[in-house]
């Protein structure tokens, strides 16, 4: 028998996996061919899905893009031997663009079925959580401090001072929160691992519980995940049914409960404090700071909120040690990030690699420049909140410093591209009306400050008193940054003056100085 | 058309099943959605008196959260993602397109019954933008040509 291998990520099934799918069973079963079709998450070369890989005596063997239509010719050359064929590709692991990564969080992601717990233990999965098990809750914090580990969710805090508190903070229940409200445009990590190795977010959650006391967790998926949240759900049972959760896991005497609620399509529920209350049963908004959810988080316990791919780096560092992890890296970014290259880009998908790497080389090297074949003129990092930024900034190394010292942030590590026909008055516009759309209302500089922000933008572009507006517009964005209890009003000013600063032409203002 | 007393037995059944959960309140609401399609207006004062709430309360989480919905959804629910992704791919002319050859605007359901419009703000399908979801399906590269495929594809299917 022969395996084949196609995606059942989000993506390749919105480009027709599934009819792929059923074409090769037909087609197989047509033809007498003993196949079994093993469906695991994407490679995430997303230009190439639907990928269906082979196995051979000699590798894994890829074909790509491939539509039900070419599944007849594919069958007919020896696809199930790995011959040739116009859509063969070869050992996808030998390409540049997936050969030059670093794969360390999304190691399995695309080679294992995401569900299969014997797979995930055949990849080296579990091993993290077999030494935590055998450690102080001191010795597992240890180590994912050392590993210099930061929330990769945009924040960067340090992961290993959270845990330290919420270790320290004395309490009758904790609990783990993960947060996976991955709501900002560009972005899909988060979504890709849920999908393509749900077992090592389990995983990572769980060494987290022991870590600091905690014996329920979380799981805030977003609504407009459904996916995700079926991957999890299978790998949570299976867990469950073989002593990998609930209680007294391996035999250890040590217990956590793990459970996913989805959200309901709103993104401030991605901001900490608006996520717990969504939890609770309650509107989504954001809490003052403090008391810290370190402290006083879910239901007024101690608890660890950490984003998707925060968790799911611990299994590694625990594997293998923090300072293996550390040892990837720049300045006081250690470990890597996986970049999530979207929007107008000729190869868009996700690249996982150490901090260092230049925009530039992403964009142009792996990314291969823009889908439309037109010059990028600007490229928005770290989502919704995140700066533009222009072709003149592209050699910044990826490392949250670098990017902080040019009001730039690197966030969740998405870059969304685009070419010369944007009008960056109009995405300007269109992030303060994000704002209106999507905050809280809790707080007057976010709640009132973007619905004007709409209106002044309105004025500058229609010529009405183009300097006095603008001023005020700066006025604006300065009273949302300082004024605004979180990083939803706090930030919206980063793309809009950003294109203010750097694509003035586009507002009808004198073009900014070289 | 929609009787709440044949509703009536489905969320109490919701509300017994989620009683003793914490924070069981969006569960619960995702429930009732899961199986009516909608959260019923009268079942607001259900939910508040199981869970001790004012119904103000209830009323003002299911309107804080964009996907709760308090009428009944057409045969297919169309999202289309309005975020910089897919606006950089053309997502501003699908969603003129949509509009028009439904003739509905956001948040409406055609005549027929046939199709609601609901934006959305990313479906993590980025790296094929622009997306767009049919009830649980999620499309990427939807050009307006392609949009009328799927469209004719669901057109009376159930």
């Amino acid at each position: 028998m022969t395996r084949l291998f196609i995606s059942r990520d989000s993506t390749a099934i919105s480009l027709g996996a599934e009819q792929v799918v059923n074409a090769v069973k037909q087609q197989a079963a047509a033809k007498n061919l003993d196949i079994e079709i093993v469906r695991n998450g994407s490679r995430g070369l997303f230009w190439l899905e639907p990928l269906l890989e082979v196995e051979t005596p000699t590798g894994r063997v890829a074909y790509g893009p491939v539509q039900p239509e070419d599944v007849g010719s594919l069958l007919d050359s020896g696809l199930v031997q790995g011959k040739q064929h116009a859509l063969y590709l070869g050992n996808i692991e030998e390409l540049a663009y997936f050969k030059n990564q670093n794969r360390l969080t999304f190691a399995r992601v695309g080679l294992t079925d995401p569900v299969s717990l014997d797979d995930y233990l055949a990849h080296d999965g579990y091993r993290g959580l077999k030494n935590a098990l055998v450690m102080q809750p001191a010795e597992i914090v240890k180590h994912v401090s050392d590993s210099g580990l930061r929330g990769r969710g945009g924040a960067a805090f340090p992961t290993g001072i959270k845990w330290n508190t919420v270790m320290n903070a004395p309490a009758d229940q904790k609990y783990i929160v993960c947060n996976a409200d991955e709501g900002d445009s560009g972005t899909f990590s988060d979504r890709m691992i849920m999908e393509g190795d749900p077992f090592v977010l389990i995983e990572g959650m769980t060494i987290a519980g022991l870590a600091v006391g905690a014996t329920q967790g979380y799981i805030y998926l977003r609504v407009e995940y459904p996916h995700a949240g079926i991957a999890l759900n299978q790998a949570i049972e299976a867990a469950k049914q073989h002593g990998y959760l609930g209680e007294n896991i391996q035999n250890s005497g040590k217990t956590f409960h793990l459970e996913v609620r989805r959200g309901a399509g709103a993104y401030i529920c991605g901001e900490e404090t608006s996520l717990l209350e969504s939890l609770e049963g309650k509107r989504g908004l954001v809490r003052f700071k403090p008391p810290l959810p370190a402290i006083v988080g879910l239901f007024g316990k101690p608890t660890i909120v950490n984003n998707v791919i925060s968790l799911a780096s611990v299994p590694i560092i625990l594997d293998k040690g923090g300072d293996y992890y550390r040892d990837y890296g720049m300045g006081r970014s250690r470990g890597t990030l996986p970049l999530q290259l979207a929007g107008n880009i000729k190869h868009p998908g996700l690249f996982e690699v150490a901090f260092g790497m230049t925009l530039r080389e992403l964009l142009y090297e792996y990314g291969g420049g823009t889908a439309s074949g037109r010059p990028i003129r600007a490229v928005q990092v770290g989502g919704p909140l995140g700066a533009y930024m222009h072709p003149g900034q592209f050699d910044t190394p990826l490392d949250y410093e670098a990017f902080a010292a040019i009001s730039s942030v690197l966030g969740h590590g998405g870059l969304v591209v685009h070419d010369d026909t944007v009008d960056m008055a109009e995405m300007a516009r269109y992030a303060m009306e994000f704002c209106v759309e999507e905050s809280c209302g809790k707080c007057t500089p976010c709640r009132i400050g973007s619905t004007r922000g709409v209106e002044v933008i309105d004025r500058i572009v229609a010529g009405i008193q183009k300097d006095k507006n603008t001023v005020l517009l700066r006025d604006l964005c300065d009273t949302m940054t300082f004024g605004s209890l979180c990083a939803m009003g706090g930030m919206t000013p980063f793309p809009v003056l950003s294109a203010l600063n750097h694509f003035p032409e586009d507002f009808g203002l004198s073009p900014a100085k070289p | 058309m929609h009787d709440y007393q044949d509703q009536k037995p489905t969320v109490l059944a919701i509300l017994d099943a989620h009683v003793s959960m914490p924070g069981n309140l969006l569960p619960i609401l995702h429930a009732i959605q899961d199986n009516l399609g909608y959260i019923p207006t009268e079942a607001v004062a259900d939910i508040a008196s199981t869970l001790h709430l004012s119904k103000a309360e209830v009323h003002g989480v299911i309107t804080f959260y964009h996907y709760f919905r308090e009428t009944p959804p057409g045969q297919h629910t169309i999202h289309i993602c309005r975020a910089e992704s897919c606006q950089s791919m053309g997502s501003k002319a699908l969603e003129n397109h949509a509009k028009q050859t439904l003739g509905i605007d956001y948040h409406e359901t055609t005549a027929d019954g046939q199709f609601s419009l609901e934006a959305v703000y990313c479906l993590g399908n980025c790296a094929c933008s622009p997306s767009i979801t049919i009830d649980n399906d999620v499309y990427g590269r939807v050009s307006p040509e392609k949009f009328d495929q799927l469209l004719a594809t669901h057109q009376g299917a159930e």
